[in-house]
Parts: structure tokens; sequence; C-alpha cells
């Protein structure tokens, strides 16, 4: 290749990310390459501790969709390393042979975990990656007794999540304290009771000495049986290419001020850089840093000046958050050991702010991390303590940062809102990214972006922005004028009109509202429903077939085999809803595909009823509670067709093993003894979350009434684009409960279903042989088969 | 429904081809172009490929004076792409490439 790849990001961890989106940020044009060693997009290993939960969700952690990378021209290579540098010459070698041509690089290596040298090390696992969590995951349960080496801040997380799961659990701590890098002796004091409550007990002033085949013996003699170990005593940075490439290493790459190692072509970024003798281990200097790399890669004179070293406490119900120096020449504490709160402020005698601690009482944190950081000068620290409990989101000066996770100040956020015109908490988290990672912002994005608006309540969301429409206002004038189209909707008030874009959700809108009545028009309708199939990305299409609950037949996969070797489908994939996937269909192929597949279409390309998701229940199933078959191949017969504000996913699981996932669906009934719990708004794509209990009844024919209800609810009241888990927070279970299940709001809210469900068609590929438009399935030069003609020969 | 040529104008189709307020592809001279019906009685042809990725514009959804691609989302005005001349004559849609006149 002869023209140049421009910048060279080595390696796909936060400060990858971070260098990449620092460097978009500055110049949009210049080559960006991010080679990431694992197969997968740069993921928040902040949140690693997730993916110990009950719904590990790796998808969530993903810091950026492919789609950023696309839309940024930031050319991504999965699941390859560079084994080969050299900066002079101006080559980087991959694994795979790949030469590439950058003129200047980045490495963003970051650490691994550090193994002590103990023996029987190889026993133990780690906590570093999603291969680590799933181990332990595999590994844990009620009977299991696990010890953690190494009481700093992930091995809590770990011990905690660990301890979750069932796991009898004991952290083993060296030295006389927890986390004694970040905390002082009486907050430790404070946290260790704290992680005792929730399970976790605490053998601190423990040398580990050797990893039996029964737990851990110590230097003391004693031991611990285990039948799980993890390992957490600390990271070891990556410099393995920087060695090979003869860059100056110590512990690790050493860079200076512009984050440039000893090659003036070669920069380095986060955990595996050593600057001014300190490699840090925490996320927040990673953003500060990324952003003096890309100065320097673009030009501009910026030097780094090292970073505060904060930490957050991930642990459900322990609050801790600290900054700076916890011990310190002038120290003042207010503390109430009852409550379990400490909060102190440390300074120099001339009361230079140093450091902070505050555990079980967090307020105020972003204020006096920012006072910290800025090293502010306070001549009455108990005064400046006593602010901060009271201080809102005004008081912050323009740098506080306020999202660690992204490394965003208070100053950009407002800046964003005021410039962009910005009126949701959701537009500002995604314009700033400030929220977009552990998320525990947000309040505070919410109250920045609260006294811009000077107390007005958030945007509406216009359903026609151009026309300055809400769902509200659009939905009376449906009613009061009778309006059965898009176009008539259009006519009336102007929404539709100009861009369009909002055309799907008028149709939706005018649908749901007058059912039968409704004329749809397919220029209103996204291309996926105009041809019933998913768009990829290359103009090609998905199909997807009904497969009601995930049964099938022979009969059925032998056609699926035959439509995809005659028409040479390039991939035939399982979905996630229990159903196959035939990837790749051309347009003009569609109605010879679904006439040779003589099934119905699986509605898995449109806001609707997609799956019921179903486990084998009492069919075949040794524990199953209910027949959870039947029931889901009722429910989705029963449901689909329906078009929904957005899509919806169903499950029904014959006892609370959950094998069909039924907790994280948008609809999700449970056999319990006795009965059936249903739960509503559950989710586990870019949100993770665990349905509501919406109710529990005693037969399968009430816990489909209550679906059905709380799907016609969530029809009517649903925002376009609003999955049922956004519906649910913004309405609340309380409110759905009181409308969904009393008898006689239950009985009207399905009569109401009935009335849809009849309206609705069932099965659009019939379309094949009568299209609702001309050529709706191919171009002005290129032809459908003719099934029309072939119909009419049938009849 | 092949193109034929007419001086440096190109029969692409019939009205009737395309839908009001939808778009269909065509190949002229090499080139995909999209040609969409307005819902004015008026016409547009445009490269089809979407400026930003490629995506199929005639697959977009149309309005007044945009046009969004059924990939990202992104949102063109008719004047800021690529845009050809297109009359419909009789029963011809005929088109002209940009700076084939």
């Amino acid at each position: 290749m002869f023209s140049t790849h421009g910048i060279l990001v080595v390696g796909g961890g936060i400060a990858g990310q971070a260098v990449c989106e620092a460097v978009r940020a500055r110049d949009p044009h210049v080559p960006l390459t991010l080679v990431c060693a694992e197969d997968r997009l740069p993921y928040d290993r902040v949140r690693l501790g997730d993916l110990l939960a009950d719904e590990p969700d790796l998808e969530a952690l993903t810091l950026r969709p492919t789609t950023w990378y696309a839309d940024h021209d930031v050319t991504v290579l999965l699941g390859r390393r560079v084994t080969a540098l050299d900066p002079d010459a101006g080559l980087a070698t991959l694994d795979d042979g790949t030469l590439l041509h950058p003129d200047r690089t980045v490495l963003c290596t970051g650490s691994d975990a550090l193994v002590p040298p103990i023996p029987g090390a190889e026993r133990a696992l780690l906590f570093r990656d999603p291969a680590d969590c799933a181990a332990m995951v595999r590994a844990a349960g009620p009977d299991v007794r696990a010890a953690v080496v190494g009481g700093g801040l992930l091995g809590l997380e770990a011990a905690y999540a660990l301890a979750r799961r069932g796991c009898a659990t004991t952290i083993v701590h060296l030295v006389d304290r927890l986390m004694e890098r970040q905390l002082d002796a009486p907050a430790a004091a404070l946290l260790a009771p704290a992680m005792q409550e929730l399970g976790v007990a605490v053998l601190l002033e423990h040398a580990t000495e050797e990893v039996t085949a029964d737990g851990l013996r110590f230097t003391d003699g004693t031991t611990l049986d285990a039948d799980l170990v993890v390992l957490s005593v600390g990271i070891r940075p990556q410099t393995q290419l920087a060695r090979e490439t003869g860059l100056e290493v110590e512990r690790g790459i050493v860079v200076d001020d512009t984050l440039t190692t000893s090659h003036p072509q070669v920069l380095a970024v986060g955990e595996c850089a050593q600057h001014r003798g300190v490699v840090h281990g925490i996320v927040a200097p990673i953003h500060d840093q990324a952003q003096v790399a890309a100065d320097t890669l673009t030009g501009t004179a910026s030097r780094y000046e090292g970073s505060i070293p904060t930490a957050k406490l991930k642990v459900m119900g322990v609050d801790l958050v600290t900054a700076g120096a916890a011990e310190g020449e002038r120290e003042v504490v207010v503390a109430d050991a009852a409550t379990r709160t400490y909060r102190k402020l440390v300074t120099d005698p001339d009361g230079t702010v140093l450091g902070a601690v505050l555990l079980g009482d967090t307020r105020g944190a972003e204020l006096l991390t920012d006072a910290v950081r800025t090293r502010k000068v306070t001549d009455d620290p108990l005064a400046l303590l006593a602010e901060a409990s009271a201080a809102t989101a005004a008081e912050l000066p323009d740098t506080a940062q306020v999202c660690n996770c992204n490394g965003v100040c208070k100053g950009a956020i407002v800046e964003a809102i005021r410039e962009g015109g910005l009126g949701s908490t959701q537009e500002v988290v995604n314009v700033t990214r400030a929220g977009a990672g552990c998320g525990s912002c947000k309040p505070v994005v919410t109250e920045l972006l609260a006294i811009e608006r000077a107390g007005a309540a958030e945007a509406p969301a216009y359903l026609c922005p151009c026309a300055k429409a809400t769902r509200e206002e659009l939905g009376t004038l449906v009613r009061e004028q009778d309006i059965t189209s898009v176009s008539e909707l259009g006519a009336a008030c102007g929404a539709g009109r100009e861009c369009g874009a909002c055309k799907p959700g008028l149709s939706y809108l005018i649908e749901e509202r007058q059912a039968a009545r409704f004329r749809q028009e397919r220029h209103a309708k996204f291309i996926n429903d105009r041809v019933h199939a998913n768009i990829q990305n290359d103009g090609t299409f998905s199909v997807i077939p009904r497969m009601r609950g995930g049964v099938t037949t022979p009969d059925e996969l032998r056609r699926i085999a035959d439509v995809a070797d005659k028409y040479e489908i390039p991939m035939v994939k399982v979905t996630g809803g229990q159903r196959i996937d035939l990837l790749g269909v051309r347009k003009e192929h569609l109605p010879a595909v679904w006439e040779d597949l003589g099934m119905p279409s699986g509605y898995a390309y449109a806001k609707s009823v997609r799956t019921v998701k179903t486990c084998v229940g009492t069919q075949f199933c040794r524990f199953g509670l209910g027949d959870s078959i039947d029931l889901g191949v009722d429910l989705e017969r029963t449901m689909e067709g329906l078009h929904t504000p957005h899509k919806v996913k169903a499950a029904v699981t014959g006892c609370p093993r959950n094998c069909a996932e039924a907790y994280v669906k948008d609809i999700g009934l449970v056999a319990v003894e006795g009965g059936w719990e249903v739960y509503v708004g559950g989710a586990a794509g870019a949100s993770v979350r665990k349905g509501d209990l919406l109710t529990t009844v005693e037969t399968p024919e009430e816990a489909k009434d209550v679906a059905l209800a709380f799907l016609q609810f969530y029809r009517e009241h649903g925002d376009h684009l609003e999955r049922t888990y956004g519906f649910l927070e913004r309405v609340g279970l309380e409110h759905v409960q009181e409308e969904v299940l009393p008898a006689d709001k239950r009985a009207a809210l399905l009569e109401r279903f009935a009335i849809a469900k009849a309206a609705c068609d069932p099965d659009p590929w019939q379309e094949r042989y009568a299209p609702a438009v001309p050529n709706q399935f191919s171009e002005l030069d290129t032809e459908a088969l003719d099934l029309v003609s072939l119909a009419e020969g049938l009849r | 429904m092949s193109a034929t040529a007419e001086g440096t104008w190109t029969r692409v189709g019939a009205p009737g081809d395309v839908p009001v307020l939808e778009g269909r592809a065509v190949t002229v001279a090499g080139r995909r172009i999209a040609v969409f019906r307005l819902d004015d009685g008026g016409w547009a042809a445009v490269d089809a490929a979407c400026p930003h990725k490629g995506g199929p514009l005639q697959d977009g959804i149309v309005g007044d004076g945009c046009v969004t691609c059924p990939l990202h989302q992104q949102r063109f005005r008719f004047t800021d792409l690529v845009a050809h001349e297109v009359r419909v004559d009789g029963d011809g849609i005929f088109v002209r490439l940009a700076g084939a006149a």
C-alpha cells in the first residue's frame, strides 16, 4: 500500500478509544486505525463487575456501536495484534502479516493482571477481562466457598459480585486495612463491617503463601478453605511491544508531558504509560492523557502535568468516593459511626486542598474532587466540607469533572446544552457522553439541564420535530378530525411533510388510534416495512420466518435448507429469539424466497411483537412447573402481527431457572409453584434491566390476559421508539398496575386489543401475490419473480 | 425496462413505475441513480449511493425536500446531493446526468 495510514492506535481499551475520540474531535480527516487484540470493540473495563451480575451482557459495556466507527471513519481491526513496530521506517506489522504504514503510533496496550509468584497461582482465577468474568460466573454458586486475594478496589468489587451469586466469600488482604492506597484507617475500619453486611468476610494481615487444592495457605501456617480463588493483587503495564521497539521502558513506557515516548513518532496513553514516574491504574487520568496526546498528534502545544487519583467503589449500598491524598498534615473529619458515614478533607497547613474521602455520604463529591484537582485554598476546611453537603450543580465550577468515566466537565456540558439547544437529559448524554459510562452522574446532568432551562421541564419529545408537534397533540388531532392516513395528517397540520423522517411514527400513531379504519401508505414506512424484511449494511435483506415459541419441524427445516441452497444465501444464523435468519437476500428475491419457505413472516424487521421465547417447560423438563411451550406459542399467535411503539420481545419460562430469559423481556411469564408471574419492562440489549413484577396470577389464561392488557396499554401510551423499559421508568410500575390490573380496565384494554388484532396483517409476505405498489420488490432495471401471474394461474 | 438513450437524455422507465413519495434505482452510463417521485408532481434524481456510507437512497423515506437514508438515518436535502436532471414526457421518465448537457 502506497498511502499512509496516518495515526495508528494500538490497543482497544478505554485508552485507545479515548485517543480515537479526542483525535477525531480535533481532526475529522486524518486516517485513523485502531487495532484491538480482543475480538470485540472497545468496552468499558471499569464496569467489568457488571459481567458478574445475573444477566451478564458484554454488549452493554461496549463504549461505541459499530456505526460510530463507520460514521467517524475509524478503521477498526479486531482480533489483531501489532507484532512489530518500526517507527523510523513508519511500519507496523500485524500478526496476520498485514503491513501498516503509520506516520505516528499511539501505544494504548494497557495492563495485565499481576499474578503473584506463589505456588498454585495457576489454580486461581483472575479478574481482568470478560473471559475471567465468565469463568467466575461458571465457578460461582450457592454452595461454593470463594476467596478473593487482594482488598483493593477491584478485589472488593469481585468479592461483592461473588457474594451476590451466593458464594460464602472472604477477602484476604495483606495489610491492616482495605483499599489502603485510597483510604485512611478510620474510613477503612468503617468499610470492613459494611462489606461484612453484604456477606463478604474480611481477613486482614494475611500473606498468602500458596494456592492449594483446598484453598489458601498463609505464611503464618493457617489455611482458608475455598473452592474458588480469585487473585486481584494489582496490575502490570503491558510494555512488550514498546520494549521490542526499543523504547525507553521502566515500570511503564516512559512518556514526557506531551505523552511522547523516547521515539518522537510514538506516543503512549493509559495504564501502559509512565509519566513523571507514575503509572496510573484508574480511568480518569486516561481521559486527561488522551486529550493531551490528541493535541500533540494534531499539532497543538499542550502539556499533561499528572492527574489527581480518584476512585469510586461500585458496590451496591456502599457509597465511597476518594480523591487525592487520604492523609496529610491538616485533616478535618465529620463522622457518624451509627450511619457509617465518614467525610474527610485533607489540606496542607496553608489550607490548600489535597484530598477527600467520602464514605457513606458522597454528597458534594464533584465539588470536593474539583477542589482537590484545582488545589483550592480554603481558610476554613470544615466549612468547605459542610458546604459540599449542601452543594447543588449550580455551585460547581466549570472545570469540575461531572463524568469520571468519560472525563466530561461541567463547562462542556453547559456549553453543549446552550449551543445545541439540548432539551432532555438523554440528548445531553448522547452529545456530551457524560453519563454514558456507569451512569452515576446522570442526576447531575439532569440538574445542570434544569438550571440551564431555568427550571422549565425537560423539552417534550416531539413526534414531528419539524412541525414541533407532540404525540399527544397529534393524537388529539387524529381523533377530532377523524384522520385515517399520514397524508391527511400532513395536510391538516404539516406534520411529516418537510423532512419526512417522522412518518413511520405518525403511521403508528394513526394505526393505533384508528385500527381497521387506518389507511396505510408505503411512503410513510421505513424500507423494512415496505418490503417486509430487514435491510442490511450492503442493501440486501434478512428474512426470518415465524417460528412460534422457537418450535419448528423437520419439514420447515428442510424447506429453510432448500431455500438457503437455491438462493445461495450467504449466511444462515440462529437468532437470539429462537428463530432462523437468512441473511443477504436480494430485494428482488424476497417474494420467491417467501414462496419457497411457505412460512409466514416473523415480523423481525418491524416495530412490532417479535417472538415469544420459550423453554421446554413441563413437556420435557424435569424441573418444569408450567407448560411454557403451549402458553408461549399461544401468546405469540395472539400477539403476532401487531405494531407497537418499539419492538416487543417476550418469553415464557417454565420455572424460575429462567432458561427462556423471561426476566429480561418486555413481557416475561414465569411459572412458579401454584401460578404464573408476569414481568414487564425487562431488557437485555444496550440497557440491561430486570423486568418489574406486574402481578402473580393462578392460571396460564389469566397470565396471558394480563400480558395482552399490558401490551395494549403500552401500545396506547408508549412514545414512538420507546421500549417498554423506558416506558415503565417514565410512567412508573404503580401507574401501570393501576391501569392494567383492575378487572374493568383490563377488560376494556383487552377489547381494544381484540379490535387492533382484527385489523392487523398476520402475514405481509402474502403481498408476494398482490404487491401493494408497483415495483414493490424491484428497481427500474431489475425484476422480481412474477408471483402475481403465478397466483392468477392458480385461481 | 431497459434504458434507451435519446441524445444525452436517457429513458429510465415509465412514471407509473415509481410510486408517489418513493424512489427506485436505475443504472445510467454505469452510474447508479435514485429517481424519486415527489408529492407535488415533481421528480428528483440523485446519485443513489448515500454520501455517508453508500447506502441505497432509493430505499429511503422521502419528504418534500429531503430523503433519509435507510442505513443510518442520515438525512439529506435533495439539493445537497449530486443531482441530475429528470423530466417526464408522456409515458417516459428521462434522466440526464449532471455535467452531460
